[in-house]
């Protein structure tokens, strides 16, 4: 299924969003657990300052020689019999992922959590030539029965609750319905578990790549990113170039960090290392291991002032306290990202012309940067994007001359103080014409101005 | 009008202090009606208003000279330390009563505070919506008004984190005034932090009453570092009780520009602050910052909850 990008349509999406008491409660709810379980999962860490420092720094080693990592990973992948393919944009690596399943029959395909194939919208591609397409990880099996897209890059199905998902289960599968959550945990295993066995290929993305030993990464819970990877005979992992580590040694770091950010767990019940396809005398894996590395305007990304996006190691943190994204939900931002991280990457990957009204979907409360385990300065991010929406042209012309204005009183106390005595004079005026969502949820301006009381 | 020698002293005419009441800082006879501080300023001290603004036109830093002759005056006024008072646009222009209540404080703790007259905005509402050249007028504009050496003082979170955070990058490129811009972040004390690290307000007994909880500011908390500060401050004053809120330092959904721009989100997460609020079962909220407050209030009067909102400026004046 394929959906359209929104984004223009924030303040509508978010409108819908709000007057959905369903979606806010559960937002609300998951939003705060994942918040307190992260908080609590972290208490008892030494020294964490010095680990998010740590992190930061691998990170941004990474970004300074982003190229001369992703070809040390190319070439080491390679060495251990993975074959590595690039694309450049989002057709080419869902053209060369269609052509490497159909040259090889493949007709059902399991797939494991991947952003990135969110991103190129990978399985409508798929489907259109005749492929079946099978979300394993729960949340995300959830959406794809009910035609949706992930609303967080953690937890795709966090705005639904679970009477909502025991009837779309009952309608869909034909099981009885139920709202208790381990019982639909096993309906759902059970109908997949029949996908895993008798699937041609499984698709996976990765958290990260290690270039030294060409070595994906792979932190899972529900047991079947092991499957997607390790049962079919062909494994294809998608993954964006930013995702690179210098090291495997560097790894410790991300894995104290990542799953505590993510979803307060001290470690996801899987970390797993995919190094090269099955070898002779390996017990598990997959027969042939394809990898594509997305660039999808990232090299660009990198060479200019938003660099700091690609040190973000997807955990969602930001989104879980963010109160813009715990308050209307992921699909409001109307593309695969959400929340703080999301609306800049979204901005800096599909365009400022499509994207405009994101750059304004924040408080700058600074929530986000203080839950940061890699320390992305988002705010800062979300200032310069905003930076950029004016000097592209697309901030609001009403907006413009107001702020016009203000440049020229900011320097002429004689200005400011007309335009105080001013607004205060003309106040019912401006509450009454367009200032209504501003002017009627303030107090009129004071009689005398604090100017005029003091010396 | 209570006897107060700050009056005598001004009487006699050194012509540099417009304040009259700075050397009340024993508090016996503080209790001074806002009336009688303007009229008796305006009346006396107009001429002096005028002259510092024509020295800080010069370019000069009077400050230093203010501050010399109060300890070389023959009379023995015990010295008050000058701080420049940055209102705020906000304060200024829709909340002044808070401007009084804070000059009020400083007074009481030995201060003599100045408000340079043509100050105006710190800019933030153009920086925040991406607009830097107007920004970095505004910026500019606070340089020169507060120039010196003297300490600023501002009843608000988020424009001391503008003028401390932001102004360094908005001159990145202009050493003389990035220079300026450094001084001016290490001069600058959101009222909190000056009444406790400086005045040690929190340990002067002050009167309160009721219960009182306390909205955490984004800026103030996150940007500017001041957690313990206003808490310290509230629950030291003597009568009140203090009540922490859950989740104080999650945003009210003012965000400055965004109030406008996303007025239903901004309004449900207001709501939520409320909601907050109203389960503490206190009978007043205080904060740091008058835009959230404003925000807040707003919802407070949309849900028909009669809670008191005050900034905690007034609330800490009210005790003095």
């Amino acid at each position: 299924m394929s959906h359209e990008q929104t984004s223009l349509a924030f303040r509508e999406n978010s409108v819908r969003a709000l007057e959905d008491s369903a979606l806010r409660a559960a937002m609300k709810q998951a939003a705060d657990t994942f918040g307190t379980k992260r908080a609590d999962a972290f208490a008892p860490v030494p020294d964490l300052e010095a680990l998010r420092d740590r992190a930061s720094a691998i990170r941004e080693e990474v970004l300074a020689n982003l190229p001369m990592y992703v070809d040390r990973f190319a070439a080491a992948a390679t060495r251990s019999g993975a074959v590595v393919h690039r694309a450049n944009d989002a057709a080419a690596a869902r053209e060369i992922i269609r052509k490497v399943l159909a040259d090889r029959g493949a007709r059902l395909i399991v797939k494991g959590k991947s952003m990135v194939s969110e991103e190129v919208d990978l399985n409508s591609h798929l489907e259109a030539a005749g492929m079946e397409v099978v979300e394993t990880d729960l949340g995300e099996y959830i959406i794809q029965m009910e035609g949706e897209t992930p609303s967080h890059i953690i937890v795709p199905a966090i705005h639904k609750n679970r009477q909502q998902v025991g009837r779309l289960f009952a309608d869909r599968l034909g099981v009885p319905y139920s709202d208790d959550p381990q019982v639909l945990t096993k309906i759902a295993r059970k109908a997949l578990r029949e996908k895993f066995l008798s699937a041609d290929a499984g698709i996976s993305g990765a958290n990260f790549a290690a270039a030294d030993t060409g070595s994906l990464v792979l932190f899972t819970n529900e047991g079947n990113g092991r499957m997607v990877t390790t049962v079919p005979p062909l494994h294809v992992a998608i993954l964006s170039i930013e995702k690179m580590l210098p090291s495997l040694t560097d790894l410790p770091a991300f894995i104290r960090l990542l799953p505590r950010s993510a979803t307060g767990q001290p470690i996801t019940s899987y970390v797993s290392v995919v190094t090269g396809p099955r070898k002779a005398g390996d017990a598990t894996g997959a027969k042939e291991l394809h990898i594509v590395l997305l660039d999808n305007g990232r090299t660009e990304i990198n060479a200019g002032e938003s660099r700091d996006i690609l040190k973000c190691i997807r955990c969602g943190a930001c989104m879980n306290v963010c109160p813009v994204y715990r308050t209307v939900g992921g699909h409001a931002y109307g593309w695969t990202y959400p929340g703080p991280m999301g609306l800049i990457l979204t901005t800096l990957l599909t365009g400022m012309a499509k994207s405009h009204p994101l750059v304004d979907a924040s408080t700058v409360c600074g929530a986000c940067v203080e839950v940061c385990p890699v320390r992305v300065p988002l705010v800062d991010l979300i200032l310069e994007l905003r930076r950029r929406k004016v000097r592209e042209g697309f901030s609001d012309p009403k907006e413009k001359r107001g702020m016009a204005l203000f440049g020229k009183a900011a320097a002429k106390p004689a200005l400011f103080a007309l335009g105080q005595r001013l607004a205060g004079g003309f106040w019912p005026l401006v509450r009454a014409f367009g200032g209504k969502d501003v002017a009627g949820r303030m107090p009129a301006p004071s009689r005398t101005p604090l100017r005029r009381r003091l010396p | 009008m209570p006897s107060c020698h700050g009056r005598g002293w001004d009487g006699v005419g050194t012509g540099r202090n417009p304040f009259l009441f700075d050397a009340c800082i024993d508090g016996a006879d503080m209790d001074i009606a806002e009336q009688d501080v303007q009229t008796t300023i305006s009346v006396t001290d107009r001429a002096y208003a005028h002259d510092y603004d024509k020295v800080v036109l010069r370019g000069t830093s009077p400050q230093r000279d203010a501050r010399d002759d109060i300890r070389k005056h023959p009379m023995g006024v015990q010295a008050a330390m000058q701080v420049l008072l940055f209102g705020t646009c906000l304060v200024d222009t829709f909340f002044p009563e808070s401007g009084e209540a804070t000059v009020r404080l400083l007074r009481r703790f030995g201060a003599e505070p100045v408000f340079p007259k043509g100050q105006t905005c710190c800019g933030q509402p153009a920086f925040n919506a991406g607009y830097e050249a107007a920004a970095r007028v505004a910026a500019e504009h606070f340089l020169w008004e507060f120039d010196g050496d003297a300490p600023i003082v501002t009843p608000s979170g988020s424009c001391a984190a503008m003028v401390k955070h932001h102004y360094p990058w908005l001159f990145r490129d202009d050493p003389k005034r990035l220079a300026k811009a450094k001084r001016a972040g290490e001069r600058i004390y959101e009222l909190t932090q000056y009444l406790v690290h400086v005045a040690k307000a929190h340990e002067a007994g002050l009167r309160g009453k009721g219960t009182v909880t306390y909205h955490s500011s984004c800026h103030l908390t996150r940007s500017l570092g001041v957690r313990e500060e206003p808490l310290m401050l509230l629950s030291s004053l003597q009568g009140a009780t203090f009540v922490p809120m859950p989740d104080a330092a999650r945003c009210c959904g003012f965000g400055g520009t965004f109030m406008a721009k996303l007025p239903e989100i901004s309004c449900a997460l207001a709501d939520e602050k409320a909601a907050s609020i109203e389960a503490t079962g206190a009978d007043t909220v205080t904060g740091c910052d008058s835009g959230c407050l404003m925000n807040i209030a707003d919802a407070m009067r949309r849900r028909g909850t009669k809670i008191r909102v005050v900034h905690i400026a007034q609330l800490l004046a009210e005790g003095l």
